[in-house]
């Protein structure tokens, strides 16, 4: 009898605990279900449809997948553009990491601070260092031209931020400075993982720094790199506020990111349907590229 | 001619060997290399920051001066005065800003920290359910959802409002603070719990007295991330933002950049740059240490 109850009494406090670990998880869960688990439902739903801003919603199958591929030459334009940015710009950002994470990597007074330094740019937002990267390289008001006109190159009549090829160069030195820092730190960290005797050995073995480099710190620090190139890859897919704010995707066009399509669609042409179903396919690539992650990520594994 | 000369000197008066010298002098250079290298990359790194403070403090005169100046000849303050002005709406922006920001760190702040305490500290059917929900956001970010958020958003009433932003950014704040607030509740051994209940703590105040100053660094952690994004945040502000009174600062920047006749407004525009940058490396110079520890913290899941 008392040994029943007592046994009761610790399954309904074990439940009234278990209650209490879900209660806690109650809001966030919350929070998430209704502007993400939701979201993403709908957002496949209304791809399947002609969703206005008003009005009635139409059901219209595949419709918007086949315009995306086959009448928008806008969008696959788009998508293009996205990759080209994305593969010049990963390893841009992966070497010159590497080298400031090297850099910094030497005992001295200076490293810290210098690492601050090169990492700051990082913490501000996209849209202020894209503001700044506007007054900064203005070829007619900004600093960049007043110390060009005073090495007696002025640049007043360039163009650089509406044609095609000036323009993506310009958003990549604006970009590599504000996100190489980021690099630098994850680098530095794969670097101080390498174990210093394994380097040793290698010097005595007579290999020389570019051979100890490439041969033997980057395949250790392979987790470190694995990641970075995900951080970086899926950023720049993701990217907007550069191109919006600093080459307004001119020319005509030529300059417009996947996102920056999407946009374009949802918020300005106010095609709720279609801006979902180029959602959807941008997701899909995203997820790709986090499934590639996953494999090379096993394969560190394997290695072992 | 000197350096042929210095070694043998040296040798004499110390008795070292030319060798190991000229070891020393090879390091001292390298080292003075390493210096000069690294002043010049500082100063690569820090111009566009400073020009938009040395931007700001120009005359309009100055600005419109062909060719530009590098830096002001005379400091003026018209800029910063227009910046306060509420005519222009910058002042409204950082309003909005702020409150957005505070919103979205306090919301992040008590939500994943309830979550993360839920998560480690009991076990409950489906708890692995709710951290796969909430972490799937680390994986899929807002920026490809909002044209379904918006809708969600404007069902609920939320859209164009300043708590609606709010809340998408705690959502998608979460699954990285409740990754570390759980990582923080677990490391706290299970004795520590034990011993305070068996003092006749309650479960509410082990929480409050004993876990809270011992999370403290996660918590920090996320404050910071959380702030950092709230208050960077463009897209989304962009488009879930409709009415000009609640512009978030880096919508108020874009929607003021071309002022009147035509031309950009660059003094405005630099000290918008200026106002929106600095809270940001400011609160990085302070807790860079807990910044760096998120950082690593997020590579490592």
């Amino acid at each position: 009898m008392s040994i029943s109850s007592k046994a009761s009494g610790t399954t309904s406090r074990s439940r009234r605990l278990a209650w209490t670990g879900f209660l806690c998880t109650t809001p966030a869960l919350l929070l998430t279900t209704t502007l993400f688990v939701v979201p993403m439902g709908l957002m496949v739903w209304m791809s399947l449809h002609d969703w206005p801003l008003l009005g009635e919603h139409t059901f219209i199958g595949l419709d918007n997948y086949v315009r995306a591929f086959t009448s928008d030459g806008t969008f696959l334009m788009s998508v293009r553009f996205t990759l080209i940015y994305t593969f010049v710009i990963t390893p841009v950002l992966f070497f010159l990491g590497l080298g400031l994470a090297l850099f910094v990597r030497r005992r001295s007074r200076g490293s810290a601070f210098f690492r601050t330094v090169f990492f700051s740019p990082y913490v501000i937002g996209f849209a202020a260092a894209s503001f700044l990267w506007l007054w900064f390289v203005d070829p007619q008001a900004g600093p960049v031209a007043a110390v060009a006109h005073a090495m007696g190159w002025p640049i007043d009549q360039v163009s650089w931020l509406t044609e095609t090829v000036p323009g993506l160069i310009n958003v990549i030195v604006m970009v590599t400075w504000k996100v190489v820092g980021f690099q630098m730190i994850l680098l530095l960290g794969g670097l101080n993982g390498v174990p210093d005797e394994v380097i040793e050995a290698a010097h005595v073995d007579g290999a020389k720094w570019f051979r100890r480099m490439f041969s033997i710190v980057l395949p250790l620090m392979r987790p470190t790199i694995v990641l970075l190139l995900v951080f970086s890859v899926s950023g720049s897919l993701l990217a907007f506020e550069q191109f919006f704010l600093i080459t307004k995707g001119r020319p005509d066009n030529e300059t417009v990111t996947a996102v920056y399509w999407i946009y374009n669609a949802s918020f300005k042409k106010f095609e709720l349907g279609y801006g979902a179903a180029l959602s959807v396919i941008m997701l899909i690539i995203l997820l790709i590229v986090a499934a590639v992650q996953v494999r090379m990520m096993k394969g560190v594994g394997r290695d072992d | 001619m000197t350096t042929e000369l210095a070694p043998r000197t040296e040798a004499l008066i110390t008795g070292a060997s030319p060798r190991r010298f000229d070891q020393r002098t090879r390091n001292r250079a390298q080292g003075l290399l390493w210096w000069v290298g690294g002043i010049v990359l500082a100063a690569m790194f820090i111009f566009p920051l400073l020009s938009a403070i040395t931007g700001s403090l120009k005359s309009p005169a100055e600005l419109r001066e062909r060719p530009a100046t590098l830096w002001p000849k005379a400091v003026s303050f018209e800029a910063w005065e227009r910046l306060f002005d509420p005519a222009e709406g910058v002042m409204t922006g950082v309003g909005n800003s702020l409150f957005v920001t505070g919103l979205t760190v306090a919301l992040t702040v008590v939500l994943a920290t309830l979550a993360g305490y839920g998560l480690a500290r009991y076990r409950f059917r489906g708890s692995g359910v709710v951290f796969t929900v909430i972490l799937a956001g680390m994986m899929i970010p807002f920026t490809v959802l909002l044209t379904p958020i918006s809708v969600v958003l404007r069902e609920l009433g939320l859209f164009n409002s300043l708590i609606g932003i709010a809340l998408v950014y705690t959502t998608y704040q979460l699954p990285f603070c409740v990754f570390i607030m759980r990582n923080s509740f677990a490391a706290i051994p299970m004795e520590i719990e034990e011993a305070a209940l068996l003092d006749g703590c309650t479960r509410a105040n082990v929480l409050i007295r004993v876990f809270l100053p011992l999370v403290l660094p996660g918590i920090a952690t996320s404050a910071i991330f959380a702030f950092l994004n709230a208050w960077n945040e463009f897209l989304a502000a962009l488009v879930l933002l409709t009415d000009q009174n609640r512009f978030t600062l880096p919508i108020v920047l874009q929607s003021n950049q071309i002022g009147r006749m035509g031309t950009v407004d660059w003094g405005l525009l630099d000290a918008g740059v200026v106002v929106s940058m600095v809270p940001c490396l400011i609160i990085f110079f302070l807790l860079q240490r807990y910044y760096v520890a998120g950082i690593f913290a997020g590579a490592a899941k």
